[in-house]
């Protein structure tokens, strides 16, 4: 193993041991139900940023692969009774599907053609769920959470600490495709996809893989929220906050490393709880309207580059 | 539950309201059909020009419509401005123009639904005018008189700009601009003018389309969120800047609606237009009427 993977194993170690030392040692709740929330922005940039960042194909429909896995999550719950790791990972499963069929669907499409139909999937999936009966319909689904396992004493704990697991493996999956072939040749699809076609990358195959892995992280990192909320409606869980925000995280950060949504969601997400607390959810919005703006005109590569920028090195990437 | 009457008034009223729906979308028909501007935020400016019509109609009880052409020249530095920033910031720049500036649309989008939020409240807002609730019958077929009003002046717009940009020297311009731009800076025009003045009219046009958009039925701040479907739709399946398309994609979707809503139900109508849309994008991504 290289340093720099010794060292990333280690932090992740010592991430996971910190996170289930606080949930076995803090008492109050509420530290882990406003984290949760930026844990999981953390596993939808990441896992965003590998096709919206590496790729260069800009997903609108993040918020059709989160509904997707918080209604599979549902739907095992109500039909079998299904546990947490049984939901997060079928809704995995079913995340990478709908990645595959959109990769299929639009594969003559680039730039903004390739974002409005991620957002019209969206929709459309959207209006099938909220016409199915069987998992609430229009007017969502209330859900009993089991009783929790130990060693953890609330369900809300668990759930946070499922997600911090996720963060890992989300963040270890993207820094492996970045340092690999596959994060190389999605850089040159990137930049001219009829170039790096006729330098032998085999751009379709790894556009449909960017699509699978991507939406397959986005899904299950978006199972666990039904739990989460006790509660699953079409209107919440498709909503089209999610797509704005994880762009804005993105972006924010700076998408050419992993380490950049991270920044962002960490930001951006402990920014809008705070303020969803403090003012109000409008203002909230407003707040992330503003910063998404205000980065993409002044910050093109975001936190990366502007650091980047600082210290006078990597300011290419 | 399915009769040939039902189907004859639901194209009926579906050609009425695809008319509507060409209105609304001509503007994006010029932004992004001809000047390849992604211009996400076209919707939320839609909805804003409703409440400044709705604004004039509550205080002032001006007429809807001529509240929609009061603020049209508004509309129009509007579209001059956002149309300077993008190319400022994205276009001159060059590089993922395309992708950042998406990106910079949504955000435009959210500030502008924000700002309403905070201004006017969640609540639905519609306006009074005195051919509003009135209905006329054929027979059992009973059409809102909105529903025509909106048909006529969405028709005679459509109309109007078509005549524009196809019969005066500044609508031949900017169709230059949108076919050859490089040919049109030899020639000694400047592109950039051009388009910040055609991105301008594509605004401008949204005070009437407004307008159209409040009589027809009552808006709410985060409405624009389903006319980015619709919208988009409409051009793309047209054929990027056919202005003789969007008058025709426009009636396809409108009639498409209309007999789903009428066939099974209100909760389906919203993924009419993104289906549509997919189906164009995957089947021809070049529109009906494409270049």
């Amino acid at each position: 193993m290289q340093r720099s993977s010794i060292l990333f194993w280690a932090g992740a170690v010592i991430f996971l041991a910190v996170v289930f030392f606080m949930t076995q040692s803090l008492r109050n709740e509420y530290p882990f139900f406003a984290g949760y929330v930026i844990l999981q922005f953390i596993v939808l940039s990441v896992a965003w940023t590998i096709l919206g960042g590496y790729a260069g194909y800009v997903n609108f429909g993040t918020n059709a692969f989160f509904g997707v896995g918080v209604y599979t999550a549902v739907l095992l719950f109500k039909a079998l009774g299904a546990p947490l790791g049984i939901q997060i990972l079928a809704a995995a499963v079913v995340g990478g599907l709908l990645g595959l069929g959109v990769g299929l669907l639009t594969l003559r499409m680039r730039g903004i053609f390739f974002s409005i139909a991620t957002i019209a999937l969206a929709i459309v999936i959207e209006t099938a769920i909220t016409n199915w009966r069987f998992v609430g319909g229009a007017a969502g689904i209330q859900l009993q959470r089991p009783p929790v396992m130990p060693p953890f004493d609330s369900y809300v704990k668990m759930l946070f600490f499922v997600q911090a697991l996720m963060v890992v493996i989300a963040i270890a999956i993207t820094r492996f495709i970045q340092n690999s072939r596959i994060g190389r040749g999605l850089h040159a699809l990137r930049d001219d996809e009829l170039a790096a076609e006729c330098t032998g990358v085999p751009t379709l195959r790894l556009k449909l893989l960017a699509c699978v892995i991507s939406g397959a992280l986005i899904s299950a990192g978006g199972a666990p929220a039904a739990m989460y909320l006790q509660f699953a409606n079409p209107d919440s869980a498709f909503n089209l906050n999610y797509s704005v925000s994880v762009l804005a995280m993105s972006l924010i950060g700076g998408t050419a490393h992993w380490i950049g949504p991270v920044l962002g969601a960490i930001l951006l997400g402990s920014t809008q709880q705070l303020l969803a607390v403090t003012i109000s959810s409008e203002v909230n919005v407003l707040v992330l309207g503003l910063m998404l703006v205000l980065f993409v005109v002044a910050a093109p590569k975001g936190i990366i580059g502007l650091v980047g920028r600082l210290t006078g090195k990597g300011g290419h990437a | 539950m399915f009769s040939i009457d039902l189907l004859r008034d639901a194209v009926v009223l579906g050609v009425l309201l695809g008319c509507f729906y060409a209105a609304v979308s001509i503007g994006l028909s010029i932004s992004f059909g001809l000047l390849d501007v992604p211009h996400v935020a076209h919707p939320a400016f839609l909805v804003l020009a409703s409440y400044g019509v709705y604004w004039l109609n509550d205080s002032y009880e001006i007429d809807p419509l001529l509240a929609g052409l009061l603020i049209a020249p508004l509309l129009f530095v509007l579209g001059l401005i956002t149309y300077r920033i993008y190319y400022e910031t994205f276009e001159r720049r060059g590089s993922d123009a395309a992708v950042r500036g998406i990106a910079f649309f949504f955000g435009v989008a959210f500030i502008i639904e924000v700002l309403i939020i905070l201004q006017f409240g969640v609540d639905q807002r519609s306006v009074t005018a005195a051919y509003i609730g009135k209905a006329w019958r054929i027979g059992d077929l009973r059409i809102p008189i909105r529903q025509l009003v909106a048909f006529g002046v969405a028709l005679g717009l459509t109309v109007l700009l078509a005549t524009y940009l196809s019969k005066t020297f500044m609508g031949r311009a900017i169709r230059a601009v949108a076919q050859d731009e490089e040919g049109l800076r030899l020639m000694g025009a400047n592109p950039v003018r051009i388009k910040q003045f055609a991105f301008g009219i594509a605004t401008a046009v949204l005070g009437v389309a407004g307008a159209l958009l409040i009589i027809i039925a009552p808006v709410e701040p985060t409405l624009d969120r389903v006319y980015i479907g619709r919208t988009f739709c409409v051009v793309v399946m047209a054929g990027l800047g056919s202005i003789s398309g969007t008058l025709i994609a426009a009636i396809i979707l409108g009639v498409a609606e209309s007999i789903v809503l009428t066939m099974f139900g209100a909760s389906w109508a919203p993924a009419i237009s993104f289906g549509l849309l997919l189906g164009v994008l995957a089947v021809r991504p070049q529109g009906l009427l494409g270049r």
